[in-house]
C-alpha cells in the first residue's frame, strides 16, 4: 500500500516536472537568439534581431533572449557553446544562431543539450546528415531578389561595369552573387537588347561576413575603388552598409552612381538618394513554425529554404524574402522590374535554366534543364561572364 | 625566505590596508562609471558574479579561460624574474596554435590514433612558441633589440602568419573565408567528459606547469641564476653567469608555455585555427603577473579572478545592454591602481628615508 502510493506520488511528481503547468500544447518558451553582428547593424544581423521581436509580439508566450557581436574577433575567448549554456540556463529552450560562422559550434552545443532544440540560419548540417536531430536549418531564397537586385543595377547603370561587394567565398555567396549577375545579364540582353560582353560583374570578396580590421580587406576600401575605376552601381552582399555609404558619399563628390545594400528592409534609410533598393530578409514569419514546434514539442528536423511569396514578396507576415526598390532607382526602371518580378514569379522568366556555364567553361546546368535545389544550393563557382575568383588563391 | 621577490621590483608586501584601498579605489571608479552609463552598479557586479560562478557550468569555462592565462602567467614569471618584458608572449600563443594545427592536420586522416597526435600538437605547440620566443631573446642578447619592441612585431607577424595560413595553404576546401580552417574530427578535441566540462588533460598540464614553474625558481640553480642577473646583469657577470644565455633560457620557458596554452585553444576550445585563436590571453597574462606582484602563489587566484571577469562579463550585454568590456576596464584599473598604489608607497619610503638621514645623501 505504501509502496504505491509512493510510486504514485513519484510519477505524479515526474510528471509534474515534465509539464509543469499542465497539459496545455503550447506552453511559454524562451528563445535564445545568437547574432553574429550588432543587433543595430542595418544589414543581416539587424534582420534577425527584427524577426525576433515579431515572433514576440505574434506568438503569445514566446520571449526572446539575445546576445549579438557574437564572433571571435569582437568577443575574444567567448565560444557558441558558451552562450548557448548561459541562455538554457536562463530557460531558453530553442537557440536560433543565425550566421554560417556558428555552424561547427551550434552542432556541438546541440550534442551537448539534446533536450534543448537548435535553428541554426544558412547552415547545411541536415542535408549533410551532420546534424542531431535536435538541429534544424532555414534559409531564404535570397536567390530571387537578389536578382530583382542585379535586374534593377543593369538597367540603371550607364558605364555598364557593376561591381559585387562580397563577404567570403563559399557556396551561399557564389549562388547570391551568381544571382545578382543572372538578373543583370537578363536585363542587358532581354530588356536592354544589349551585348552580354559590353556588361562587367566584378565580384571582389573583403574575407568575411563583416569588416574586422587588420584581417579583412575594409569594405570601404573596396568599394571606393569600385567607384573609382568606372563602376556606376556596387551591389553589398555582406552583413553591413559600407557599400551604399560610400556610394553616397561619391554622390556628394558629384559622381553619378548608385548602390544596393543587403540583407535589411530598412537599409536604404542611410543614403536613399543613391539606393536602388534593397534585397531583404524578413525571417519573423520563417520562425515562427519552429518556436510553436518548440512550445508543443511537435519537433522535426527539416533543412527548409524558402522561396518569396510570389502574391506580394513584400508581404510583412508570408514572405521571407523582399525586394523593396528605393528612392533613387530611375523612374523608366520600375516598371520593367515590376515585369520581372511577375515573370520570376510565373515561371516566365526562369534564370537557372541552362545552358550555363561556370567561370572555367564547365558545364553548370546543360542545355534545357533548370538547375534543382541541391544543384544551386552547392554551387561550386562563379558563372561564365562573371569577373572574380571563385575560391582562394590557390 | 625573500624567495618570492621579484627581480625588477624592490621588496614589496603590501599591508592589508593598501591593497583595500586599491580595491575600493577600483570599485569607486568603475561603479562611477557605471552610473555615467547609465546601469545601476550593484546589478552589474551581481551579473558579473552570477555569469562566472553562478553555476557549475559557468565555473567550468571560467576555469577554461583560466587554463591558457596561468600557463601563460607562469611562463611569464620566468622573463619577469630575468627582468625582460616579454610582450612577445601573445605572439607566441599563435605560433603554439598554430604549430598545433600542423600536427593535427597531419592526424585527420587517422582518427583512431587521436591521443598520438593530441600528444604530439602539444609538444609541437611547446617547440613553436620556444622558437617564436627564442627570436625576440636572440634579438635581444645578440641584435641589442629591445625585447618590447622585437615582441610586438613578432606579435605581428605571428598574427600575419595565422591570417595566410587561414585564408592560403590551410583554406577549408572551396571556401575563401576569414572564419577560420576546417573544424578537426571529434577524435582529435581534447576529451571533455560531459559532467566536468573541462579536460583533464588541460587541468593536469596547468598543475604541474604551476608546480614546475615554482621549483624551477625556487629551488634550483636557475631560479637563483634568472634572479641574480635581474636584480643586476653586470655583477652576476662576475659571478660566472651569463645572462645573455640565461635570457633566452627564460624566454624558452616563456614560450613553451605560452605555446601549450595556444594547443589547448586549438585543442580543447575553439577545435580549429581561427584569426583571433590567442583571445588576447598572453597581453591578459602580463596584467594577472604584474597584479599578483610576480608571486607564484598570487597567479593562480589572481587569474581565476581574471578569468572570472572575462566569463562573466558577457551577462552586461545580454542583461543590461551594456558594453562587454566593461571586465576590461575592472582588469586594467586594477592593475594601474596596483602599480600606483607601489609607486606611491615607494615615493613615500624614500622620502621617509630622505627626512631619516638627513645629510647622507
Amino acid at each position: 500500500m505504501l509502496k504505491k502510493a509512493f510510486l504514485l506520488l513519484a510519477f505524479l511528481a515526474l510528471f509534474s516536472t515534465a509539464f509543469p503547468s499542465g497539459a496545455a500544447a503550447e506552453q511559454p518558451l524562451t528563445f535564445g537568439l545568437l547574432l553574429v553582428g550588432p543587433y543595430n547593424d542595418h544589414g543581416w544581423s539587424q534582420a534577425h534581431y527584427d524577426g525576433g521581436k515579431y515572433v514576440e509580439k505574434k506568438v503569445p508566450g514566446a520571449k526572446m533572449i539575445y546576445i549579438d557581436k557574437v564572433n571571435p574577433a569582437d568577443r575574444p575567448g567567448v565560444t557558441i557553446p558558451q552562450l548557448v549554456d548561459d541562455m538554457v540556463e536562463k530557460g531558453a529552450r530553442l537557440i536560433i544562431a543565425n550566421s554560417d560562422d556558428m555552424k561547427d559550434g551550434t552542432r556541438e552545443a546541440a550534442r551537448q543539450h539534446p533536450d534543448v532544440y537548435f535553428l541554426h540560419i544558412s547552415g547545411d548540417d541536415v542535408l549533410s546528415g551532420k546534424a542531431p536531430s535536435n538541429l534544424s536549418n532555414l534559409m531564404g531564397k535570397m536567390e530571387y531578389t537578389k536578382m530583382m537586385a542585379g535586374f534593377a543595377a543593369a538597367l540603371t547603370t550607364r558605364t555598364g561595369k557593376i561591381g559585387y561587394l562580397g563577404p567570403l567565398i563559399n557556396e551561399e555567396t557564389r549562388r547570391l552573387a551568381a544571382s545578382a549577375y543572372l538578373g543583370a545579364k537578363y536585363a542587358w540582353e532581354t530588356v536592354l537588347k544589349k551585348k552580354p560582353e559590353d556588361l562587367k560583374f566584378q565580384v571582389t570578396w573583403i574575407g568575411f561576413w563583416f569588416n574586422i580590421p587588420g584581417v579583412t580587406s575594409d569594405p570601404t576600401q573596396v568599394a571606393q575603388n569600385f567607384f573609382n575605376t568606372g563602376y556606376d552601381v556596387v551591389l553589398s552582399g555582406i552583413d553591413t552598409t559600407e557599400a551604399l555609404t560610400v556610394a553616397g558619399q561619391k554622390k556628394k563628390e558629384g559622381k553619378n552612381v548608385w548602390g544596393v545594400p543587403y540583407d535589411y528592409i530598412g537599409a536604404c534609410q542611410g543614403s536613399p538618394d543613391v539606393c536602388l533598393g534593397v534585397p531583404y530578409f524578413n525571417w519573423g514569419p520563417a520562425y515562427i513554425p519552429f518556436v510553436k514546434a518548440a512550445m508543443s514539442k511537435t519537433w522535426k528536423q527539416e533543412w527548409l529554404w524558402l522561396g518569396p511569396d510570389w502574391k506580394d514578396i513584400n508581404n510583412p507576415d508570408t514572405s521571407i524574402v523582399g525586394f523593396v526598390p528605393g528612392a533613387a532607382l530611375p523612374a523608366g526602371v520600375k516598371p520593367a522590374l515590376d515585369q520581372f518580378v511577375k515573370d520570376l514569379g510565373s515561371g516566365a522568366a526562369n534564370l537557372f535554366k541552362g545552358p550555363l556555364n561556370y567561370q572555367d567553361g564547365t558545364v553548370f546546368v546543360k542545355a534545357g534543364e533548370t538547375a534543382g535545389d541541391k544543384q544551386i544550393w552547392h554551387m561550386e563557382q562563379l558563372l561564365q561572364g562573371m569577373d572574380g575568383s571563385s575560391s582562394a588563391k590557390k | 625566505m625573500a624567495s618570492d621577490d621579484p627581480a625588477v621590483h624592490p621588496i614589496i608586501r603590501p599591508p592589508v590596508r593598501d591593497v583595500l584601498l586599491t580595491a575600493v579605489a577600483v570599485l569607486v571608479f568603475t561603479s562611477l562609471l557605471l552610473i555615467v552609463s547609465g546601469a545601476p552598479p550593484l546589478d552589474a557586479y551581481y551579473h558579473l558574479f552570477q555569469g562566472s560562478l553562478g553555476s557549475w557550468v559557468k565555473f567550468a569555462h571560467v576555469v577554461k579561460v583560466w587554463i591558457p592565462l596561468t600557463l601563460c602567467a607562469c611562463g611569464l614569471l620566468f622573463t619577469f624574474r630575468i627582468g625582460l618584458w616579454n610582450i612577445g608572449v601573445e605572439g607566441q600563443v599563435m605560433m603554439g596554435s598554430v604549430f598545433t594545427t600542423w600536427a593535427l592536420r597531419a592526424g585527420s586522416d587517422s582518427p583512431d590514433m587521436g591521443a598520438v597526435f593530441i600528444a604530439i600538437s602539444l609538444a609541437a605547440a611547446a617547440l613553436g612558441g620556444a622558437i617564436w620566443a627564442a627570436i625576440a631573446g636572440f634579438l635581444k642578447t645578440k641584435g641589442g633589440v629591445n625585447e618590447i619592441f622585437a615582441g610586438l612585431g613578432l606579435n605581428f607577424v605571428a598574427q600575419g602568419i595565422v591570417l595566410w595560413l587561414i585564408f592560403g595553404p590551410w583554406k577549408q576546401p572551396g571556401v575563401a573565408s576569414m572564419s577560420g580552417t576546417e573544424t578537426f574530427p571529434a577524435a582529435l578535441w581534447l576529451n571533455a567528459p560531459a559532467l566536468l566540462r573541462i579536460p583533464p588533460v588541460a587541468l593536469v598540464l596547468v598543475a604541474a606547469a604551476l608546480a614546475a614553474t615554482g621549483l624551477i625558481l625556487h629551488t634550483t640553480w636557475i631560479g637563483l641564476d634568472l634572479k641574480a642577473v635581474g636584480r643586476n646583469p653586470g655583477a652576476a657577470f662576475l659571478y660566472g653567469l651569463k645572462p645573455s644565455r640565461l635570457m633566452v633560457l627564460a624566454m624558452l620557458f616563456a614560450g613553451g608555455f605560452a605555446g601549450l596554452a595556444g594547443n589547448l585553444q586549438v585543442t580543447g576550445v575553439y577545435h580549429r585555427l581561427i584569426p583571433a585563436i590567442s583571445s588576447n590571453y598572453g597581453y591578459l597574462a602580463l596584467l594577472v603577473v604584474m597584479l599578483a606582484n610576480y608571486n607564484i602563489w598570487l597567479v593562480a587566484p589572481v587569474a581565476l579572478f581574471f578569468a572570472c571577469l572575462n566569463v562573466g562579463s558577457i551577462q552586461l550585454p545580454m542583461m543590461l545592454q551594456l558594453d562587454s568590456s566593461l571586465g576590461g576596464v575592472i582588469q586594467g584599473a586594477l592593475v594601474l591602481a596596483t602599480l600606483g598604489m607601489h609607486g606611491w608607497r615607494q615615493a613615500r619610503s624614500t622620502q621617509a628615508e630622505g627626512r631619516a638621514a638627513p645629510g647622507s645623501a
